[in-house]
């Protein structure tokens, strides 16, 4: 029954699809809290810059930013990422894209962790002297990240499924060999969901996972 | 001649620690403080009393900007404070402040609370700090709770790390903003005691507070305020025994018949 997935590297697409949703993962954490930063920062002009890049970028869809990137940044603008090979650069493209695209919600989401966390907590720090960088990253923050693992989790699994997206531009992630396969084996409906298996595999444990873990984390007040 | 009077000017300089000149703020049409003048003595413990709404928390939070004011001046030990950034954090630094709601850093432990400040702020390495913190935890009496987080403690015993957490800083003045307010009635008199011995220390202190006990007790001086004005300033006797102003006699038949 299962002779056809002969000659097809299963597991190395999905490995693709780990490696796009990891690094995807760990750059928009990083650049979407310091979206954050900069919209509940004192500067107007950085306020100004993540109130538009948050509405701007999360009501562009997916596919057109991926797109963008290798049509506008490579193919127009002859952005390499420092890659030579062809598919290296289009792997480092899908991820910059993920990464812009993705952290737009996770700014959102840890915009509302911050105010989750009581007043009070910031003005003591405040009081104490220290600065605003080190209220954000060594009081509100830690407090922030930890009321909103929940809808982190919900960001991840999303970033998840939307590394397909990255099929667009020609990365061999589990999508693009799903396409593949449906052009030339006859079982449409086994392929289809040995796929959705494959991915349910990937993003079920990671929400079982960070649920416990958010419960264990949850500031007790 | 000149000699003297200059003599004389300096020791005025450094024993006004904390120096409010014509002070005004708003909070939108509501004029919350007007025209405050108060000075506050090095070692001096001024209490602030005062019905609610009168602005004695405002004129507390101003003191370390926690407010910021519309028009007036503030010094302290001689230094205007800052509009922003490093200036006005290394100030902050100086002047404590205990909340009622105690504010203790809930995602840390009462240690890491009491040196956060230390480290970060003092540039104290990790050691020296958390002896420190240990010294002064014992001296509010609640060492043995050291690696608790504040949520497992008592009211009374949050305020009293919060107590430590601002002695940390070796502070020159300590801001108090109703700080028994919070607390079960049977927590009162554990924080106050704290605060007294201070007092008696001759830690410079500015109290926001309920406690006529308390203002009869450990004040030099009594600060009443109502509707956004100070309305009288004396010592702890004479204002309780002998007010002056029709507002205070009213205020205190109101609080002290009962």
């Amino acid at each position: 029954m299962f002779d056809f997935l002969e000659g097809y590297d299963l597991l190395g697409a999905f490995w693709v699809t780990v490696q796009l949703t990891l690094l995807s993962a760990i750059g928009s954490l990083v650049w979407g809290t310091v979206l954050a930063a900069m919209r509940v920062g004192p500067v107007p002009l950085m306020r100004g810059f993540g109130t538009a890049y948050v509405n701007i970028v999360r009501n562009i869809p997916l596919t057109v930013i991926i797109l963008f990137t290798s049509l506008g940044l490579n193919q127009t603008l002859n952005v390499t990422l420092g890659a030579q090979r062809f598919d290296v650069i289009n792997f480092r493209l899908a991820v910059l894209g993920l990464v812009a695209y993705t952290a737009a919600f996770v700014c959102e989401a840890i915009r509302s962790g911050i105010n989750t966390v009581p007043v009070g907590q910031a003005e003591a720090a405040r009081a104490l002297g220290l600065s605003f960088i080190q209220v954000l990253t060594l009081v509100v923050l830690p407090q922030a990240f930890r009321s909103v693992v929940g809808p982190l989790t919900n960001v991840l699994i999303a970033l998840t499924k939307n590394t397909t997206v990255a099929a667009a531009i020609g990365v061999a992630e589990a999508a693009l060999l799903m396409k593949e396969m449906i052009e030339n084996e006859a079982q449409l409906l086994l392929i289809s969901a040995i796929f959705a298996f494959g991915f349910v595999c990937l993003t079920l444990p990671t929400g079982l996972i960070l649920g416990w873990v958010g419960k264990k984390v949850a500031v007790k007040r | 001649m000149t000699e003297v009077s200059m003599a004389k000017e300096d020791v005025a300089s450094t024993d006004d620690l904390v120096v409010l000149k014509n002070v005004n703020k708003h909070f939108g049409s509501l004029h919350v403080l007007q025209d405050i003048d108060l000075t506050v003595a090095r070692g001096e413990v001024v209490v602030v009393i005062g019905p609610s709404g009168s602005g004695k928390s405002t004129l507390c939070r101003t003191i370390n900007r926690l407010e910021t004011i519309d028009s007036g001046t503030i010094t302290i030990d001689g230094k205007p404070l800052p509009q922003e950034g490093k200036e006005l954090a290394r100030l902050r630094a100086d002047v404590g402040m205990v909340f009622q709601s105690f504010n203790l850093f809930a995602h840390k432990t009462v240690l890491e609370n009491v040196t956060l400040g230390q480290i970060k702020v003092r540039r104290k390495d990790k050691q020296q700090a958390e002896a420190r913190a240990r010294e002064l935890l014992d001296r509010v009496g609640v060492g043995a709770q050291a690696d608790k987080y504040p949520a497992q403690l008592s009211g009374g015993q949050q305020q009293r790390v919060a107590i430590a957490r601002a002695l940390a800083m070796d502070p020159k003045v300590i801001l108090f903003d109703e700080p028994t307010s919070a607390l079960d009635p049977e927590m009162i008199n554990e924080v106050l005691e704290v605060m007294q011995q201070l007092a008696r220390d001759g830690m410079t202190m500015i109290v926001v507070t309920h406690e006529m006990g308390f203002a009869r007790s450990a004040a030099d001086r009594v600060v009443f305020m109502a509707d956004g004005r100070i309305v009288e300033q004396a010592t702890p006797d004479q204002f309780f025994s002998n007010p002056r102003s029709e507002r205070a006699r009213d205020f205190l038949s109101k609080i002290l018949h009962h």
